[in-house]
C-alpha cells in the first residue's frame, strides 16, 4: 500500500541539494522511515549532480542499486544531501552549491564528503542517511557532526549507480543517529548485486549484541601519536577503557605502513577519478556548450569553467601519477604500499580482532580554516587505511572536546562488520 | 619538483582548463603534493593486489535498452536521434 | 613489385558475433536500426554505471586463440586507455594492456615463395567505440553525430609480428584469418565494419608507418600497394620516410597523413578497477575446435578428388566450402570447376557473397552440364541470367526452364539452326530482298522458321541467329 508523507525541513544548515516534499513510500522493513541520500548516488527522474555544476540537470535515467533496495524496503526517500564535489574533500566546503553547515556549530565544517547526509541526520531532518566513503567520506562527517556512520567492507554493497570517484577504495554505507539505526539500513543495502562485479554475496542479517567479552582490541601507536590531538586522543582512549570494562582486553601494537598510506591513497584516488571523470563531456548529460568551437578546445573550456578547483588539482594530480615517465614513480609504488597496508592489516589481525583509534585527528575545523591542500588530505591520514585494505570500519561519537564530537573508529576483518558493529553497539550501551 | 610548462602539459592531456592567473597556484600545490608522493618512490617496485575473486561473468543474454528519446534526454544537443559535439577535425 | 625489402604487419580488429555486447545486455544485431536505439547506462557511459563482462566473448575469443596456437595467459586483466573522442563514451576504452588473454601463436598463409608460417604476437579482447558522422563545411559550421549503437559491441584484436612481405601477402593472411574466423563460428565477415585493419609498414632501413582506417579486405592490399610506392618514392627523391600514422581515403584509393594529436597521446593505461581479473587458462583443454580451413582443404583433396587450387579456393570461407560439399553430391569435378572457376568469377563481378546464388538452381545447372545438355557457354549465360534476376529481386528462374525458354538445349539449339539454314536455302527472294535493306523480309523468314518448329523457339533468340545467319551469307559473299 503505497502511502505519502510531507518533507519540508527548515534546513539551515544547507544539508540538502534537492528535497522532496511529497515522498510516497511502501511497506516493508524501513516503512515511512525517512532516508537522505548522496547526490552522488543516482536516482531515477530526481536530479543527481556530486555538487557539481557539470551535471546540473542530470536526471538519471536509472536508480542505483541501493535505491532500489531502499525503495522495495518501503523507506522514504527525502532528498539528496551537499558534499564535496565528487566526493573530492574534507569539509564539504568542496560544494559548487555552497557549503553544509555543522549542526553542533554552524560556524564549523560537518566534515566531508558525505557532509551533507551527516548533517541531515544530526540537524534530525530525517532518520538515516546514505553516504559513500572513499578515504573516510563517511567515517569523517560522521564524528563531526555527532552520528554513526559505517564504511562496510569492499564489495559487501553494490556501487552499481555510485558515480566513481576512485572505484577500487569506495563503498557506499548508512549513517544514523545510532548504532541501531546504521544497522536496521545495512541490512537493506547489503547484499549482491549482479551489475557490479565487485560486489560479493554477503548479505547482512544481524542485530547488533553488545557482547565484546574477550575481544582483543588494537591500538595501533600511529593513531595516537604525531598529528593527531592528544586531546582527541585521550577521548578516544577513555572510550576504549568503556570497552575494557565491557570485558574486551586493549592491546598496544604498531602499523608501520602508515607512514605510507596516505600518499598511496591521494595517488590511486587521483589517479582513478583523472579517468573516471574524463566523461564528463557535456554531450549525453549535463550543460552543453559551444558547438562552433573544436572538440579539445571546447571540452577543456567547459571542464575549466564547470569543475571546481580541487576537483581540477585531483584531475591533474591523478594525470601525472598515470602519465608516461611517472607511473612507475607513483601509481605503481602506490600498489606497492597499498599491499603493505593489507599485510600489516592481515598480521594484525592475527594478533587482535579489532584496531580502536580516532575517526579524525581533530574536532571538526571552522570553516575555511584549512586553504592548504595537502595539509587538508593530512587529515585523512586515520581513515584511509581502511580504505586501502578493504576492511570495514565504523566511527561512533565517543564523547566531546570544545563541545565538538569526538568519534570513536572501530577497523574490523574483511566480511566481519557484524563484529565492527557489534563493539560500536557495545561501546554506547556501556557509554549510557 | 615541477613547473608551470609542466602542469600546463599535463592538464592539456587531461583536457582541463587552466587559466594563466591559476597555473602558479596549481603549479606550487602540485609540486609541494607530488614532493609529498616522492616518498613512495623508496619502495620496491611490483606488488600486485590480490583483488579477491576472479572470473566474474555474465551470461549472453539480451536485456531492454533504453529508448532512443531515453538515452537522448539528458543531452544539450542533439540532432535526428544523434548526439550532437563539437567537430573534431 | 618486388618485395624483399618490404616489412608488413597487421593490427586486426574483428568484431564477434555474441548476442548481447561485451560489457551490458544491449543486442549488438543495430545495423538496420536507428542511431542510439541500443543504449543502456553502460554503454552510454552514464555516471555510475558498471560494466560487466560477457563469458561467451571470452570463449569466443578463447577459441580463436587455440585456433591460432596461442597460449593463454594463466591470468589476464583489463585497463582502461584513456583518451578523448566524442564517441568514446566513457573517454577510456576498456582493452586489455599488459595482460592480454593469449600470446604467441601462428597462422599458415601461401606466401610469395610456398607456404610459411606468419606469428601472431598477442589476442586481445576490448569493447567499439561508438560512430561518428563528421557534418558541416565551414569550419565554424563542421560538427559530429554520435551514434552509441555500435558502443560497446566486442572486438578481438589480433596483433601479427612484421612478418608479412608484400599487399598480396597480406591479403592472403586477412583472407585466411577471415576464413578461419567463420569456421569457428565467432564472427560474420559480410556485417559492415565487422573488420578493420590498422597496417604498418616499413621499407627496411626506413622509418615505419602505420595506416590506420582500413575496413575492406581489398582495402588493405591497395592501401599497402600505394603506401610502398609513395615511400619508394620518397627514398628515390632522396628524402627520409617519416615515422607517422596516416589514413587510408578508401574513395581515393590513396593514404594521407593525419598530423592527429593521437600521435603524441599518452593513453595512461592502468588496470580497470571495476572488472576482476580473469583465470581462464584451463579452459583451453576443453575448447573443441571445428574443421579449420587447412585441414578441409585436405579433406576435400582426398575425398572431392579437387586440385590444390580449387580445394584451397574452395575452403576459402565457411559459407563457400559448405556451398561446395552441397553441390559437390551430384559431382564433385564439375561443382569444383563451376563453383571455383565461374560461379565465383560471376559473383565478384557483381560484389555478391555466395549467398545469393541459390543452391538449388546451381544443383540443377550442374545436372544439365553433367547430363550433356548444355554448352559450357550456355552454362555461363544462365549464371548471369540467374544471378541478375536476384540483383533485379526477381525470383530467379530454374536453369532448365531457361534452358526451354531460350532453346539452349544443346540437340534444341542445332535443330533450330538446321531449320534457320534450311529457310534461307528455300528462300532466296525474301533472302535477297533482306540483303537490299528491306525489313519486313526478316519477319517472313522468321515466320517460316516459327511453321517449321511449331513455334517452340524463342522469337528474340531466333531474330538474333538468322540475322547472324544471314550475316555470314553477306561475310561470304
Ligand atoms: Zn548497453
Amino acid at each position: 500500500m503505497a502511502k505519502t508523507l510531507t518533507f519540508t525541513p527548515d534546513d539551515k544548515v544547507h544539508a540538502f541539494i534537492t528535497t522532496i516534499p511529497e515522498v510516497s513510500y511502501e511497506d516493508g522493513p524501513l516503512s515511512g522511515v525517512t532516508v537522505a541520500i548522496k547526490d552522488n548516488i543516482s536516482t531515477r527522474g530526481i536530479e543527481t549532480t556530486c555538487a557539481s555544476q557539470i551535471l546540473k540537470g542530470y536526471i538519471p535515467p536509472y536508480d542505483a542499486h541501493v535505491v532500489t533496495l531502499l525503495k522495495s524496503a518501503g523507506a522514504a526517500i527525502v532528498g539528496k544531501t551537499n558534499m564535496d564535489e565528487f566526493g573530492m574533500g574534507t569539509t564539504t566546503e568542496n560544494s559548487s552549491f555552497g557549503p553544509t553547515l555543522n549542526p553542533c556549530d554552524p560556524g564549523r565544517v560537518p566534515g566531508g564528503s558525505s557532509g551533507g547526509s551527516a548533517a541531515a541526520v544530526a540537524a534530525g531532518y530525517c532518520d538515516m542517511a546514505l553516504g559513500s566513503d572513499t578515504g573516510g567520506s563517511i567515517r569523517c562527517p560522521a564524528a563531526f557532526c555527532g552520528i554513526v556512520g559505517l564504511k562496510p567492507t569492499y564489495g559487501r554493497v553494490s556501487r552499481y549507480g555510485l558515480i566513481a570517484y576512485a572505484n577500487s577504495l569506495e563503498q557506499i554505507g548508512p549513517m544514523a543517529k545510532d548504532v541501531t539505526g546504521v544497522s536496521r539500513l545495512f541490512s537493506v543495502i547489503a547484499g549482491h548485486d549482479k551489475r557490479d562485479s565487485t560486489s560479493v554475496d554477503r548479505p547482512y542479517i544481524h542485530t547488533p549484541n553488545p557482547s565484546v567479552k574477550g575481544l582483543r582490541i588494537g591500538l595501533p601507536e600511529e593513531f595516537f601519536g604525531k598529528g593527531v590531538d592528544p586531546k582527541v586522543a585521550d577521548t578516544v582512549k577513555k572510550a576504549v577503557s568503556v570497552l575494557e570494562q565491557a570485558g574486551a582486553e586493549a592491546v598496544p601494537c604498531s602499523m608501520p605502513s602508515m607512514s605510507h598510506a596516505l600518499a598511496a591513497y591521494y595517488v590511486i584516488c587521483t589517479s582513478e577519478a583523472s579517468s573516471n571523470l574524463a566523461r564528463f563531456d557535456g554531450i549525453r548529460y549535463g550543460p552543453g556548450g559551444d558547438l562552433r568551437k573544436s572538440w579539445h578546445e571546447e571540452f577543456s573550456d567547459r571542464r575549466q569553467e564547470r569543475f571546481g578547483k580541487e576537483v581540477r588539482r585531483r584531475i591533474i594530480l591523478g594525470t601525472f601519477s598515470l602519465a608516461a615517465g611517472y607511473f612507475g614513480r607513483y601509481y605503481q609504488k602506490a600498489q606497492t604500499a597499498r599491499q603493505m597496508v593489507r599485510d600489516d592489516f592481515a598480521r594484525l589481525f592475527g594478533e587482535v580482532d579489532m584496531i580502536a583509534g580516532p575517526t579524525m585527528p581533530s574536532i571538526a575545523f571552522k570553516l575555511r580554516e584549512k586553504s592548504d591542500p595537502l595539509q587538508m588530505y593530512l587529515s585523512d591520514i586515520l581513515t584511509v587505511p581502511a580504505n586501502l585494505a578493504g576492511v570495514p570500519a565504523i566511527s561512533v561519537p565517543c564523547g566531546q572536546v570544545e563541545g565538538m564530537p569526538v568519534g570513536l573508529q572501530l577497523i574490523g576483518r574483511h566480511f566481519e562488520d557484524e563484529k565492527v558493529i557489534d563493539t560500536a553497539f557495545a561501546y554506547e550501551q556501556g557509554a549510557v | 619538483m615541477v613547473v608551470s610548462e609542466d602542469v600546463r602539459k599535463i592538464a592539456k592531456l587531461a583536457d582541463v582548463g587552466v587559466d594563466d592567473r591559476e597555473i602558479e597556484e596549481f603549479t606550487s600545490q602540485c609540486s609541494e603534493i607530488l614532493t609529498y608522493f616522492e616518498m613512495l618512490d623508496t619502495l620496491p617496485q611490483g606488488a600486485t593486489i590480490d583483488r579477491g575473486l576472479v572470473n566474474i561473468f555474465r551470461e549472453d543474454e539480451i536485456t531492454e535498452s533504453l529508448s532512443q528519446e531515453e538515452a537522448l534526454r539528458n543531452a544539450a544537443e542533439k540532432e535526428d536521434g544523434f548526439f550532437k559535439a563539437p567537430r573534431v577535425m | 613489385m618486388e618485395h624483399d625489402d618490404v616489412i608488413i604487419g597487421l593490427e586486426i580488429h574483428c568484431q564477434l558475433n555474441t548476442r548481447s555486447k561485451l560489457f551490458c545486455g544491449c543486442s549488438t544485431d543495430f545495423r538496420d536500426d536507428e542511431p542510439n536505439t541500443h543504449t543502456c547506462p553502460v554503454c552510454l557511459g552514464l555516471p555510475g554505471s558498471m560494466p560487466v563482462l560477457n563469458k561467451k566473448v571470452i570463449e569466443f575469443a578463447m577459441r580463436v586463440a587455440k585456433a591460432l596456437n596461442c597460449s593463454v595467459l594463466k591470468e589476464c586483466d583489463f585497463s582502461r586507455k584513456n583518451y578523448f573522442y566524442p564517441d568514446l563514451n566513457k573517454a577510456y576504452q576498456i582493452t586489455q594492456y599488459d595482460r592480454p588473454l593469449a600470446e604467441w601463436g601462428k597462422l599458415m598463409i601461401e606466401g610469395e615463395d610456398g607456404e610459411r608460417d606468419i606469428r601472431i604476437t598477442r589476442i586481445h579482447v576490448e569493447e567499439d567505440p561508438g560512430r561518428s558522422v563528421h557534418m558541416g563545411t565551414t569550419d565554424r559550421g563542421k560538427y559530429t553525430l554520435i551514434d552509441y549503437n555500435r558502443a560497446g559491441v566486442p572486438l578481438i584484436e589480433i596483433v601479427t609480428e612484421p612478418d608479412l612481405k608484400s599487399p598480396k601477402e597480406a591479403r592472403r593472411f586477412l583472407n585466411k584469418l577471415r576464413a578461419t574466423l567463420e569456421y569457428l563460428n565467432v564472427f560474420d565477415s559480410e556485417k559492415e565494419g565487422s573488420l578493420r585493419v590498422d597496417a604498418n609498414i616499413s621499407l627496411k632501413g626506413s622509418g615505419r608507418v602505420e595506416v590506420k582506417n582500413i575496413s575492406s579486405y581489398k582495402g588493405v592490399e591497395k592501401a599497402l600497394t600505394f603506401e610502398i610506392t609513395r615511400q619508394r618514392n620518397v627514398i628515390r627523391r632522396g628524402q627520409v620516410v617519416a615515422r607517422e600514422t596516416r589514413h587510408f581515403v578508401e574513395a581515393r584509393g590513396i593514404t594521407t597523413s593525419s598530423r592527429s594529436k593521437e600521435e603524441e597521446n599518452d593513453y595512461r593505461y592502468f588496470p580497470e578497477p571495476d572488472l576482476m581479473p580473469m583465470q581462464v587458462s584451463d579452459w583451453v583443454e576443453g575448447i573443441v575446435l571445428p574443421e579449420l580451413p587447412d585441414a578441409r582443404r585436405e579433406r576435400f583433396m582426398q575425398q572431392y578428388g579437387c586440385s590444390l587450387e580449387h580445394a584451397r579456393t574452395l575452403t576459402g570461407g565457411l559459407k563457400l566450402a559448405e556451398f561446395y560439399e552441397q553441390v559437390a553430391k551430384a559431382d564433385p569435378d564439375l561443382a569444383a570447376t563451376w563453383t571455383a572457376d565461374y560461379l565465383l568469377g560471376e559473383l565478384n563481378y557483381r560484389d555478391f557473397s555466395i549467398d545469393a546464388m541459390p543452391i538449388v538452381h546451381f544443383m540443377e545447372l550442374i545436372g544439365l552440364l553433367k547430363a550433356d545438355t548444355i554448352t559450357d557457354k550456355s552454362g555461363v549465360e544462365i549464371l548471369r541470367i540467374i544471378l541478375d534476376q536476384v540483383k533485379n529481386g526477381e525470383k530467379p528462374e530454374m536453369p532448365a526452364s531457361i534452358v526451354n525458354r531460350l532453346g539452349l538445349a544443346k540437340t534444341g539449339g542445332d535443330e533450330i539452326t538446321d531449320m534457320v539454314r534450311a529457310v534461307i536455302a528455300e528462300n532466296p527472294q525474301p533472302v535477297a530482298d533482306y540483303h537490299a535493306g528491306k525489313g519486313p523480309a526478316l519477319n517472313f523468314l522468321v515466320g517460316q522458321v516459327m511453321k517449321k518448329c511449331r513455334g517452340r523457339a524463342d522469337p528474340g533468340h531466333l531474330n538474333a541467329l538468322l540475322r547472324e545467319e544471314l550475316g555470314k551469307m553477306q561475310d561470304g559473299a
